[in-house]
């Protein structure tokens, strides 16, 4: 019987460039005490758990059974879903469907990673086809940077447009003492920031981080028991469309408006830039800051300059975007979608401390990665 | 679609990553112990009194709860066995046959999995009291296999 | 009982090296297959999910290679998921997401090609990397020791492993797409070469390459298919301690609490005699008397007399792995999800040879993750 699902636990742990001190097994543990403590809960009252990462980063099979002494899943029903960059808002969708099917109640979502130990790039450059794409282009930097040169291209948009971006980012990511990277910059210093793949500047980017996060879902019975303040989920919408690079089309980004629109037409959104009043959106670089709010439609293709500049998306602006610093702060990949719905979370519930939008009714997460794929979850203030 | 004659191309491939894990505080505590001084550290936990070996910085079952070290003696019992007869050279560290055991130390409440040596397989049987062999205080590196292996308690025979 | 049937389902012969198709190929094949068993095309369907694992395709995003092939970006992309782990915990998660509401039918995809990487090394990765992996402990020399200890926990012999052996190498010729199918004797089993005592050659399973796909329906789409629905009477799953040694091998108290949960789901009191067919996740001989014991079929230590006086044979009173199970075709995670096609197809009565006898009130299909059968999902089918 399903039912509705609110979120009502959110912890993770003070990410960082390396976590020496302690091991994926520990890292995972700090995020699920600190969930559980968020949650006022203990272990005993979870009925399942969902844990992912991307197994080439640490080079572990089978991360569900590897790190049931850290996840608290000794004895407990335990899944494991990878998507690549969208492991973590899989992870979230699935902790979801696990408490809307009706056969749990209470589920703990983990996503993790220690990117510290391997070569990230070295890792991500396998998920291309062995035979056609593995040998030329290959890697998350490439395909980012010729995205972002057919957006300049076709709107003739400025690579200082797109440093705002990384702007506004760094400067969010001051107020959230979780954030990697907690160092604003200036326009001029992302600019003068080393040159990475043309036009993606090293401040442009994400960096690689050790982390976990854990989100606790419950049915709306348990929620409303356990939680004052539930964030709702409202609705999900996923599109893993491509199975090759070669396939995407780096003009557009069309699995995420496809998702948008199934989610806006299932909830009712018309005017997502009115309506929405947080976004945290995966952005792994400054200029998907740009073209992909165009494909979520907060305005017309080539016109997101305009917001940035303006400061609608910073801040006490119209629909303030990534209050956390965002991924452009913080990266720990299999943790990174889960970051963006334990923060959009705790937008809703009121209870993101220094880095809190005022008055948030909605909040959307988003999740991107493998070949341009996206993931959405929207959260509210009341049941949907 | 025909290719004439059918032939089927087998593309080479291999992954080869190097990867730097950290054995964390609560590890590296134990390796290091077990290299300098030979010693084995295993944890307790406070709520439920577990002894766990290896050891773990928290409980797996009370999850929140930190553990704290207690020493355990080089000695215990076999719980379980196999001789390996089958090669794989990039993984098995020595020649098969050889032997792998699991050995719950006196006053551990979990098991070790690792090598046993100096006995005979036929030998062999659950149960028996077992001590450990440490590889020379020079050789040993800060691993798991500064332990050389299990053999029978008061010595084996080779 | 759920609200979720099985509508359509397909499977790849397994074999030792498909060296014709690719895993996208592959997955095209059950994917088609399916469609045409549940008489829906691919706009019929909403979700998908994809099973795959990124050490056994080499490969990070390993779902990236199948995503075209199975249908998920038809239309300009739909809804989808990927686990990683047995098929039965994809199929697992597919219901989940079609009871929560907001999906109608799912179809489900694995593959392996356990012939392109190299099974040892591979599964050596899912242990510690401090305390076990440097020891060079895989998947095999694993089991041995999980085998070990239950023979000498309740004085089971290598013989009984055998009958098993036996009796699923046996029931496989009846199974087409079954991999290694033939008449052994006990005596040919215990001759067999050891690997790690105490498993011989016959006791493994083999490396297989293969692929398959189910489709799963919300009720009211199933009802008003012509096919005949499969319901999935219960479905659980739980894991266990990760360290050999924190668990006592001899046991499988996931796999207890999994299956009562199952159970409580699908309203079975006694298994014994209600469950009509098992099929087992048997990757190695002993693993089927142990996984029986734990899902109450027999008391604890009695699993070895199950296959030994002939209550698991085909023609017995509850036929296991009439298919001839895991260890007559091992592609990984593909196998648990082989299982539920087996059983709901003994659940149609379309098991052809391999169909056992009488009306299949409930059939009980497994699968697992992680050495030695660490977590484990349970999966109940009926009328
Ligand atoms: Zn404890």
């Amino acid at each position: 019987m399903s039912q509705r699902v609110g979120i009502i636990g959110f912890g993770q742990t003070y990410h960082r460039s390396r976590r020496d001190d302690v091991t994926g097994i520990e890292l995972i543990n700090e995020a699920v005490r600190s969930a559980l403590e968020d949650a006022e809960l203990t272990i005993k009252d979870i009925d399942a758990v969902v844990i992912g990462n991307m197994d080439h980063f640490e080079a572990v099979n089978y991360v569900d059974t590897w790190s049931v002494d850290g996840s608290g899943a000794w004895m407990k029903p335990l899944i494991k879903l990878t998507t690549g960059g969208t492991t973590g808002s899989t992870l979230g969708i699935a902790g979801y469907h696990h408490a809307a099917s009706g056969l749990f109640d209470v589920v703990l979502v983990i996503g993790w990673e220690k990117n510290s130990e391997s070569d990230t790039t070295g890792a991500i450059i396998t998920c291309s086809d062995p035979i056609f794409d593995r040998f030329s282009f290959s890697g998350a930097l490439p395909g980012l940077a010729v995205e972002a040169s057919a957006y300049i291209k076709r709107y003739g948009i400025t690579e200082e447009d797109a440093a705002r971006v990384a702007v506004r980012d760094r400067t969010h990511g001051a107020n959230n003492p979780y954030a990697q990277l907690q160092t604003p910059v200036t326009v001029e210093e992302v600019m003068k920031s080393p040159m990475l793949s043309w036009p993606i500047k090293l401040l442009d980017i994400c960096p690689r981080s050790d982390g976990a996060a854990a989100v606790i879902f419950a049915g709306e019975r348990k929620a409303r028991q356990m939680c004052p303040q539930p964030a709702w989920v409202h609705s999900t919408a996923v599109r893993h469309s491509h199975a090759y690079f070669c396939d995407v089309n780096y003009e557009e980004l069309h699995t995420l408006e496809g998702a948008v629109r199934e989610l806006y037409d299932h909830v009712g959104i018309k005017e997502p830039l009115k309506e929405l009043d947080v976004v945290e959106l995966y952005q792994p670089y400054s200029f998907a800051g740009l073209k992909w709010i165009e494909a979520m439609g907060l305005c017309k293709p080539g016109e997101s300059p305009r917001l940035i500049w303006d400061g609608a998306t910073d801040m006490g602006g119209e629909l303030p975007f990534n209050p956390s610093g965002g991924v452009i702060c913080t990266n720990c990949i299999g943790a990174t979608g889960l970051l963006r719905i334990g923060e959009a979370a705790l937008q809703v519930m009121g209870r993101a401390a220094g880095r809190q939008v005022p008055d948030v009714n909605l909040a959307l997460a988003t999740g991107f990665g493998g070949a341009y794929w996206s993931d959405l979850m929207l959260l509210g203030r009341r049941p949907w | 679609m025909t290719t004439s004659p059918e032939e089927h191309i087998i593309y080479d491939g291999r992954i080869k990553m190097p990867y730097t894990w950290a054995a964390g505080k609560t590890s590296s505590y134990f390796l290091t112990q077990l290299r300098d001084y030979g010693r084995l550290w295993g944890t307790r936990c406070p709520d439920c009194a577990m002894v766990y070996m290896p050891p773990r910085k928290n409980c797996p079952r009370c999850v929140v709860t930190d553990t704290t070290w207690v020493e355990l003696p080089p000695r215990g019992v076999l719980e379980t066995f196999t001789v390996v007869h089958f090669s794989e050279p990039s993984l098995q560290p020595m020649e098969p046959p050889y032997i792998y055991g699991i050995v719950r130390l006196d006053g551990a409440d979990t098991g070790l999995t690792h090598l046993v040596s100096e006995i005979e397989p036929n030998r062999l049987r659950s149960g028996m009291r077992m001590e450990a062999a440490f590889k020379k205080l020079e050789q040993r590196r800060g691993e798991i296999t500064d332990l050389l292996y299990f053999r029978p308690e008061g010595g084996g025979r080779q | 009982m759920t609200d979720i049937a099985i509508v359509g389902a397909a499977q790849t012969p397994y074999q030792r090296c498909r060296d014709d198709a690719n895993f996208a190929e592959m997955i095209y094949e059950v994917t088609c297959g399916a469609l045409a068993d549940a008489g829906l095309g691919i706009s019929d369907i909403d979700n998908f999910i994809t099973v795959s694992n990124d050490f056994w395709d080499g490969r990070t995003i390993s779902s990236m290679a199948v995503q075209d092939a199975c249908g998920s970006s038809f239309e300009g992309g739909r809804n989808v998921s990927t686990v990683e782990g047995d098929g039965t915990f994809g199929l697992l998660y597919g219901m989940m997401r079609i009871l929560s509401g907001a999906y109608q039918t799912t179809l489900v995809v694995v593959h392996c090609k356990g012939s392109e990487g190299n099974m040892r090394q591979i599964t050596n990765g899912m242990f510690d990397y401090i305390y076990t992996r440097p020891l060079g402990i895989e998947a095999i020399g694993a089991a041995a020791l999980q085998a070990r200890r239950y023979m000498d926990s309740y004085n089971i012999t290598e013989e009984d492993f055998a009958h098993v052996s036996v009796k699923n190498r046996g029931n496989a010729l009846r199974n087409p797409h079954a991999q290694l199918a033939a008449e052994m004797t006990v005596e040919e089993v215990m001759a067999s070469k050891p690997i790690a005592s105490p498993l011989k050659l016959h006791d493994l399973s083999p490396i297989s390459d293969g692929a398959a796909a189910v489709i799963l329906a919300h009720r009211n789409v199933a009802d008003k298919l012509g096919r005949k629905p499969v319901w999935v009477k219960g479905i659980a799953h739980c894991s266990e301690a990760h360290f050999l040694g924190d668990r006592d091998l001899a046991e499988a108290p996931a796999l207890r609490d999994a299956s009562r949960r199952a159970y409580q789901m699908a309203g079975i009191k006694k298994p014994f005699a209600e469950i009509d067919v098992v099929e087992l996740y048997d990757a190695f001989s002993y693993m089927e008397p142990l996984w029986l014991e734990e899902l109450g079929f027999c008391p604890r230590g009695k699993g070895g007399e199950l296959a030994r006086l002939g209550a698991t044979a085909f023609d017995g009173p509850v036929p296991v792995n009439p298919s001839g199970g895991v260890l007559s075709a091992h592609a990984v995670l593909v196998a648990g999800l082989a299982r539920v096609i087996e059983a709901a197809l003994q659940v149609r009565g379309e098991a052809g040879e391999r169909q056992v006898e009488g009306p299949v009130e409930f059939a009980l299909a497994h699968g697992i993750n992680g050495p030695c059968g660490q977590s484990h999902c349970v999966v109940i089918l009926g009328e």
